[in-house]
């Protein structure tokens, strides 16, 4: 399998990549959602500008309020990361269960989410942390707030000619105190469901709760009702079962040969009720 | 030193691949050689209205483009090996499979057009701007959907999309009858779904004309290169088989879906010489998802009844087996010798009939597949087993244990002659149940189960006992049934003048170990070292002919015309070493690589006896110098290996989630070469037999599309999905070859399957959820779906 | 449009000129002859391909030939050094991790992967690291033995 023919660019600094963006042009980082649609003629591509040996977006540094993620750090160094691992363990957790190991070493979290495949883990997890994805453009650099950044079936609110530089990951009681609970699909090993959930406790009592939802719909989503109805309970069985029941509210659940519509809707509620049973 | 037999020694080509040289076919080059990628029909049923490629042929590097308009009408379509005909003697229908279609599309992946380039991926990119117009039509892709009344017709002159019909045993009436009046019957309707081959190696063809010799060399992925070279010959191009040279280099694995003639090999070794350079195609995996003959694809109707004390009293197996669109190459038998003949299981059931409807189906061939038939009876039987076990309360090995034929060597005692045409050659039955039981322990295991029922993970166990046919042969035999070829092996055994041995083998190794395993009879039987034998094989340049490898065949037909060329090879020496003792041949003893005269110090070496056989100075009268001979091995029947296979599964009742805890695999395959292979070939039939239970199954919608052609939709079986296998053997040896063996490669598949689905059934049934079926690959939404009642 | 590159491949230097779209194991394959590294699909799945690309074990069927340039590769034909074999190979020798060989160089660079971060890996781990590496063969049972004999090896030589 070889894809159409592109005009390669290489990029040495975020600058020197966003001076070379045009509009037909797309940016390749770890590769591993972009080269397999390219292989299998699914895409094309006129220009390919290559970010992945950009050094200064591939860290992952521990500061005072978060942890910022380069955009282009790979799966397998958030996996390892000792700073992740403290303050949002459900980060390491969701990376260890992506594609698999040779994957994890080249695939980044930036690429990941730039694709925004509606089956990936990302999504779900970023969605529980309240991450923040810092975006650069030839106009300088914004911040979206990960509510507002996966808008549909493989789209997000990145523009054409941005680049996604870091994802910043606060520090906060409930990211501290994470988990990812996957069901996966066994061929692609992509997620028939994925649950993220953080917790704030106040003793027994559920003081600030995140959940995000992949897999199950066409755009990974928090279940608003869900996380409401929580909050001020305990993290009993019979909690959980009465909040679950309105966790596909709202959204258009997908089906397929491996996993129809009721029975994603049944695993989510069984994912989530497992993940939030973890919560400490 | 020369005591190789039972021993686990390390395979001698082991070291190519641990280096990386080995070399498979897309590894070779040659000068001047062009890529073909070859433009595949999207639709599965469809009149090709106009194909346009004026566009293609203007990118550079491009040479040539062929469609199937280009191909000469002496070239003939593919052939098909083997001729099942009807119940009422009607020859089979045999429909045209060309080499690039003319006119009409027949399935998903069906060849349109080729291109050659200077590199693939121009081939490629002018393979994109190839305009074919379709007009599409109604598809049927399920055997028993295409046997109804108005279903799209696959071929014009195959009324009812019907091959044959065929019928095996006891007449109907009486299996009827038997069934009436027993005491329970247990019934099934069950799909064993399509599953498809994937060898990690897709299949890949070089071909390459000399116009000076006006020979054609092709090296292909193949697993018995002179049958590909016979069928390419005699039946496709009608090129002289002595101008045709056929390579089976090192080859990634078959599983049977490189035993096949494909349409690419002729249309490469055609099209080498049409457009005078060397061709290269190398199947991509999406394309090999479409076009490598897949497995299985049986939907059936299964009774068997059962007198009060658990006796089975008759089988009545009803079948519809999809062969795809067009005829592959052993296609007609799977479903018919190597399936319908296997129906007798290990039991003395008295009273079985099989009747098998042959369909053609707007999908890709359908064809051997480790087991070939046998993995398809084996389910058919072992699901009833035990699902009447539950039905009748009773305990499935006890079951069985009833029902199981006496034990039998063959020799003292006569082989068992079955209700559907088989002479089993030896079998010992109890004993792997037994040591199964022992292995899993049974009593532990069921308080187990009890106790986790009050769990979220319950848990069950599943048995198979089978038997299979290997070794397929002898000619006459199969030539009865239908078969177009003869299903010998041949061997050729050349001692070097320093006493080194080449031995030429007509079996081909793609994994199995041959160049090990036949060293290791050569060596030992001649009683010389390992490292002065080389095995050759995979060339029908330096082989003189053979069969090639499939069916668990290597060892049982193909060791065994090694053995007969080397007691040649020692009958002649002795001669020579008689006439250099100075003694008769009577007087001598051949052992440790020499020949002794008996009660004497009186030597002479196996090395100086080659010697003088190629430097005959000193020499008998009349006697041919030389040391070399060739033999064709015809066995006498079927070998017939054995096994019971156990399985226990834990599920998560909240998803239906299904793991596979344990599973235990004692086989009889006769006596052992080499251990350490012969359990390596149980361990990969098990993967993929647990595959098909678990994971794997080609989904064709009705539309006739392929919906889950890649690995990302296709689930290969991976390394965390397994336990450890736990496996022993028992040895019955084969009583009529001359190695007692009877075949390992395809045991572990066919037993397997049907033990993981009966543990499932047995851990929902324990729950409290009577299902008799849940269909493969057992996904968890179908398992919770079972229990959702 | 063809793209200079420098690549180390098992000690030395090559440079070549490739089209953008050319993947890292085609480049391996045709230019170099290094043909032990394999192609078994098309969707980043099996893993016949996995190759080192500056010290992990990535598919070189997912990268681009240009996205080697100034990287360190090691392919299954650099695994030996000076004529012995590496524990990992060894290990596929001794413990019968090999039938047809297609995937076993693939397998192997994956599992020296693992060694390097888990010198001792347990039953489940291995299985665990080989989630992207398909062999059709072996039932992966005599693969998990493999690296284990290497492992143990390879701890035995540094103890």
């Amino acid at each position: 399998m070889i894809p159409i023919s592109f005009n390669y660019k290489k990029a040495s600094s975020v600058d020197e990549a966003l001076s070379l963006m045009t509009d037909d042009a797309k940016i390749l980082g770890g590769g591993h959602s972009l080269i397999p649609a390219l292989k299998l003629r699914l895409n094309s591509v006129d220009t390919l500008i290559d970010i992945s040996k950009i050094e200064n977006i591939k860290g992952i540094n521990d500061n005072a309020q978060s942890v910022t993620v380069g955009g282009g750090a790979t799966h397998a160094s958030i996996a390892s990361n000792s700073a992740l691992a403290k303050a949002a363990p459900m980060m390491a957790e969701a990376a260890h269960t992506i594609g698999d190991r040779q994957v994890r070493n080249m695939g980044t979290i930036g690429g990941s989410i730039a694709h925004a495949d509606p089956a990936a883990d990302w999504p779900a997890v970023l969605l529980a942390s309240d991450a923040n994805v810092v975006i650069k453009n030839k106009t300088g650099q914004r911040e979206v707030d990960i509510d507002q950044f996966f808008t549909g079936f493989y789209e997000t609110a990145l523009a054409d000619g941005e680049i996604i530089t870091a994802i910043r990951i606060p520090k906060t009681a409930y990211n501290a105190n994470s988990v990812y609970e996957k069901f996966k699909q066994p061929a692609s090993r992509f997620a028939i469901v994925g649950i993220a959930a953080a917790a704030e406790m106040d003793g027994n009592v559920v003081k600030a709760l995140r959940i995000g939802v992949t897999g199950l719909a066409e755009v990974a989503f928090r279940p608003m009702e869900v996380e409401k109805e929580l909050i001020g309970k305990e993290l009993t069985e019979a909690n959980i079962d009465a909040a679950l029941g309105t966790i596909a509210n709202g959204v258009s659940v997908m089906g397929d040969h491996y996993a129809s519509e009721k029975y994603r809707t049944h695993l989510a509620k069984v994912y989530t009720k497992r993940a939030l049973l973890r919560l400490k | 030193m020369t005591n190789y037999i039972g021993k686990s020694v390390k395979r001698v080509e082991d070291k190519r691949f641990i280096t990386g040289q080995g070399n498979y076919t897309d590894d070779i080059k040659i000068p001047n050689m062009v890529h073909a990628y070859i433009v595949r029909s999207p639709y599965a049923h469809a009149h090709v209205k106009n194909i346009d490629t004026a566009e293609a042929l203007k990118v550079p590097g491009v040479v040539s483009i062929l469609t199937g308009a280009d191909i000469p009408e002496a070239i003939a379509g593919v052939p098909c090996g083997w001729q099942v005909d009807f119940k009422n003697g009607d020859t089979m229908k045999e429909p045209p499979h060309p080499l690039l279609v003319r006119g009409t599309v027949r399935h998903v992946g069906d060849g349109v057009a080729v291109v050659m380039a200077e590199t693939k991926a121009i081939a490629k990119d002018a393979a994109d701007l190839i305009d074919v117009d379709y007009d599409v039509l109604d598809a049927v892709a399920d055997p028993k959907k295409a046997a109804e009344p108005g279903a799209p017709q696959v071929h014009p002159d195959c009324p009812g999309n019907l091959c044959f019909d065929w019928e095996l045993g006891n007449p109907k009436e009486e299996v009827a009858a038997a069934l009436a009046s027993a005491h329970h019957v247990t019934e099934l309707d069950f799909v064993n779904q399509r599953v498809v081959p994937n060898a990690m190696e897709t299949r890949g063809v070089v071909a390459q004309y000399d116009t000076a010799y006006d020979k054609y060399t092709i090296w292909t992925s193949t697993q018995n290169p002179h049958l590909i070279r016979l069928l390419m010959c005699a039946f496709v191009l009608g090129i002289p088989e002595h101008k045709v040279r056929v390579v089976g280099p090192d080859v990634g694995g078959g599983f049977g879906s490189k035993i096949f003639h494909y349409a690419e090999e002729a249309l490469l070794v055609w099209a080498s010489k049409h457009i005078g350079r060397p061709i290269k195609w190398t199947c991509d995996r999406s394309e090999a998802f479409m076009t490598d003959a897949h497995g299985r694809d049986h939907n059936s109707n299964a009774k068997m009844g059962f007198d009060k004390d658990g006796k089975i009293v008759a089988l009545q197996a009803t079948t519809f087996a999809n062969l795809g669109a067009y005829l592959s190459t052993f296609a007609p038998a799977v479903p018919t010798y190597l399936h319908g003949t296997l129906m007798q299981g290990l039991y003395t059931t008295p009273k079985v009939n099989v009747d098998v409807k042959a369909m053609f189906t707007h999908t890709n061939a359908v064809d051997a597949y480790r087991g070939a038939g046998r993995p398809e009876a084996t389910y058919l039987l072992e699901r009833l087993l035990d699902l009447a076990a539950l039905e009748m309360d009773m305990d499935p090995a006890e079951l069985r244990l009833k029902n199981f034929i006496p034990a039998f060597d063959g020799v003292e005692q006569p082989g068992y002659q079955t209700q559907v045409a088989l002479q089993y050659d030896s079998g010992n039955y109890e004993p792997v149940l037994k040591r199964a039981l022992e292995m899993v322990g049974y009593e532990n295991f069921r308080k187990d189960q009890a106790a986790a029922l009050s769990t979220n993970k319950i848990l069950g166990i599943g048995f198979s006992t089978y038997i299979e046919a290997c070794g397929i042969a002898p000619s006459a035999v199969v030539g009865a049934l239908g078969a177009r070829a003869g299903l010998f092996e041949s061997a050729q055994v050349r001692v070097q003048p320093t006493g080194k041995v080449s031995v030429y083998t007509g079996s081909h190794s793609h994994g199995q170990g041959h160049e090990t395993t036949f060293a290791q009879i050569v060596a030992d039987k001649m009683g010389i070292a390992l490292e002065d034998v080389e095995i050759i094989h995979g060339d029908s340049d330096s082989v003189a002919f053979g069969m090639g490898t499939y069916g668990s065949r290597s060892l049982a037909v193909g060791g065994s015309a090694i053995v007969k060329s080397i007691e040649k090879v020692l009958d002649k020496g002795a001669k020579v070493a008689a006439h250099l003792l100075e003694a008769s041949v009577d007087d001598l003893d051949y052992a440790e690589g020499k020949w002794t005269v008996k009660g004497t110090d009186k030597s002479v070496s196996f090395g100086d006896v080659s010697l003088t056989a190629y430097v005959p100075h000193n020499y008998p009268e009349g006697l041919e110098p030389g040391l070399d001979f060739s033999s064709f091995y015809d066995p006498a029947n079927f070998t017939y290996p054995f096994g019971a296979h156990i399985a226990i599964v834990e599920i998560d009742k909240e998803t239906g989630a299904t793991k596979l805890l344990r599973f235990i695999a004692v086989d009889d395959v006769g006596n052992v070469i080499n251990p350490m292979i012969v359990d390596g070939q149980i361990h990969g039939g098990l993967a993929q037999g647990i595959g098909q239970a678990m994971h794997e199954g080609a989904l064709y919608d009705d539309t006739g599309q392929l919906i889950n052609g890649s690995y990302m939709d296709y689930c290969m079986p991976r390394a965390d999905d397994f336990p450890s296998f736990e496996i022993d053997r028992t040895v019955t040896p084969c009583p009529h070859n001359p190695l007692g063996v009877k075949g390992a490669g395809e045991a572990g598949c066919i037993g397997s399957t049907p033990a993981v689905v009966n543990a499932v059934v047995d851990a929902l049934w324990k729950a409290g959820y009577k299902v008799k079926d849940i269909p493969m690959p057992m996904t968890p939404e179908r398992v919770w779906t079972a229990m959702q009642g | 449009m063809k793209n200079k590159i420098s690549v180390n491949v098992n000690g030395k230097q090559y440079e070549g000129e490739v089209e953008g779209r050319e993947l890292l194991v085609n480049f391996l394959r045709e230019h170099l002859s290094l043909t032990g590294t394999h192609i078994g699909c098309d969707t980043s799945s099996c893993g016949a391909c996995t190759i080192h690309l500056n010290g992990h074990a990535v598919k070189s069927c997912t990268v681009l030939a240009v996205q080697a340039d100034g990287a360190e590769v090691t392919t299954v034909e650099g695994l030996a050094t000076n004529g012995e074999l590496h524990p990992i190979q060894e290990g596929f020798k001794e413990e019968h991790g090999l039938q047809c060989g297609f995937c076993t160089p693939g397998m192997m660079m994956t599992a020296v992967d693992l060694l390097k971060s888990n010198a001792n890996p347990t039953e489940h781990e291995i299985r665990d690291a080989l989630e992207g590496n398909f062999c059709r063969c072996t039932g992966y049972h005599n693969i998990v033995k493999s690296i284990q004999y290497a492992a143990k090896k390879m701890n035995g030589a540094t103890a």
